[in-house]
């Protein structure tokens, strides 16, 4: 990948992470407030079954965790193997995929 | 205070291993004055680098008790754990023999950063300088920067560096943020190219070993991350 792609994807990582962080936040604060009367699957649904608030947040989460998982993996990888070039990326990306397919899957479960 | 320092120290190449001396401690005594002493009275075959002994050349840095300093401005009072002290040379860098390490790849990455200045003029006619304003946001930027001894305490102590021998690292990376910021250098925009991408600023973790040991107190990490804001805004313009 050439240099200024790198940067690109650099940057992307960046953005990605001022998303998680808020929506980490927001995830954690759900979770810890829902679970003070025990936690059942029946109790999630009532909450997030209709609800487009929460599916758009829920897919949003999962787009930019793909994204931002799939290039520090990638990242991480080149800095503790000898595995780099493309064969790399496109594994980076195929990760990507299947994360987005598994996350918007889950995400689709909570909605309808 | 214990009378005498128990000190391991490294010999042979990277294969070696510590020989254990008994040194005299004595009042305001620095690491380097320690291994001159075990040089001198015990072991005249010991190899160690130093020059200025006052803190400007940078020739003298190793590992004591496991973090790289600059030993002739530590003192042994400061870093013995309880009277003992272990002296390896620099991490990252091929050890020649005993505390002498080869820094030549440490500066080769400073050519590879595109260190150097680049003249983009020749001196005019009329023979006046290039005014620089002394208070430009540039300026102080590379002022807070550029008093680099090229000691490789930085580079010994960064984990990236141990793990991707291909990254500039931290003092060539500060190096190129200086002359990012002079103004009258001509080779800015190649220098933006070298130093961006896996094996240069872009593979910093941010995590500031680097300012940490720096015993100049300069700050290699923010040098980076402004290394990494030019960069990206090269890359929105299509400049990179
Ligand atoms: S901040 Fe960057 S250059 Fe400094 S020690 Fe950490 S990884 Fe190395
Ligand atoms: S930046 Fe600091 S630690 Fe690194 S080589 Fe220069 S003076 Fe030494
Ligand atoms: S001997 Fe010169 S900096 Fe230590």
């Amino acid at each position: 990948m050439n240099r200024a792609n790198e940067v690109r994807l650099w940057a992307v990582m960046r953005l990605t992470s001022m998303v998680l962080a808020f929506a980490v936040l927001v995830h954690l604060i759900t979770m810890i407030v829902v679970i003070r009367n025990g936690l059942s699957a029946e109790e999630i649904l009532a909450r997030t079954r209709g609800s487009v608030a929460w599916l758009v947040f829920y897919s949003v989460f999962v787009v930019v965790a793909a994204i931002h998982g799939s290039i520090g993996l990638r990242n991480i990888v080149r800095e503790h193997t000898a595995w780099r070039g493309n064969s790399l990326t496109i594994a980076a990306a195929v990760f990507c995929v299947l994360s987005l397919w598994l996350g918007l899957r889950a995400v689709q479960g909570l909605f309808a | 205070m214990t009378a005498t320092l128990t000190v391991a120290v490294w010999k042979g190449d990277a294969d070696g291993g510590f020989v254990e001396h008994d040194v005299p401690q004595r009042a305001n005594q620095t690491v380097l004055d320690v291994v001159s002493h075990i040089q001198r009275e015990l072991d005249p075959a010991l190899s160690y680098r130093f020059a200025c002994r006052v803190g400007m050349c940078g020739s003298c840095a190793m590992r004591v008790n496991g973090v790289s300093r600059w030993t002739c401005r530590t003192h042994v009072d400061k870093v013995a754990r309880d009277g003992r002290l272990t002296i390896q040379p620099l991490a990252n860098l091929p050890i020649v023999k005993d505390l002498v390490t080869d820094m030549a790849p440490f500066f080769d990455k400073w050519e590879r950063a595109e260190g150097p200045f680049v003249p983009s003029e020749t001196r005019p006619a009329d023979d006046d300088f290039a005014v620089v304003e002394p208070a430009g946001k540039q300026r102080s930027w590379a002022d807070a920067a550029q008093e680099c001894i090229g000691c490789g305490v930085c580079y010994s102590s960064c984990d990236v560096v141990s793990w991707n021998p291909e990254y500039l690292g931290p003092a060539a990376l500060n190096r190129a943020w200086v002359q990012m910021n002079d103004e009258r250098d001509g080779g800015r925009p190649a220098r933006l190219r070298a130093v961006s991408g896996d094996a240069g600023c872009h593979a910093c973790h941010s995590q500031q070993s680097c300012t940490l040991r720096c015993p100049m107190e300069l700050d290699p990490a923010s040098s980076i991350a402004g290394l990494k804001r030019l960069s990206f805004k090269a890359a929105l313009r299509g400049k990179l």
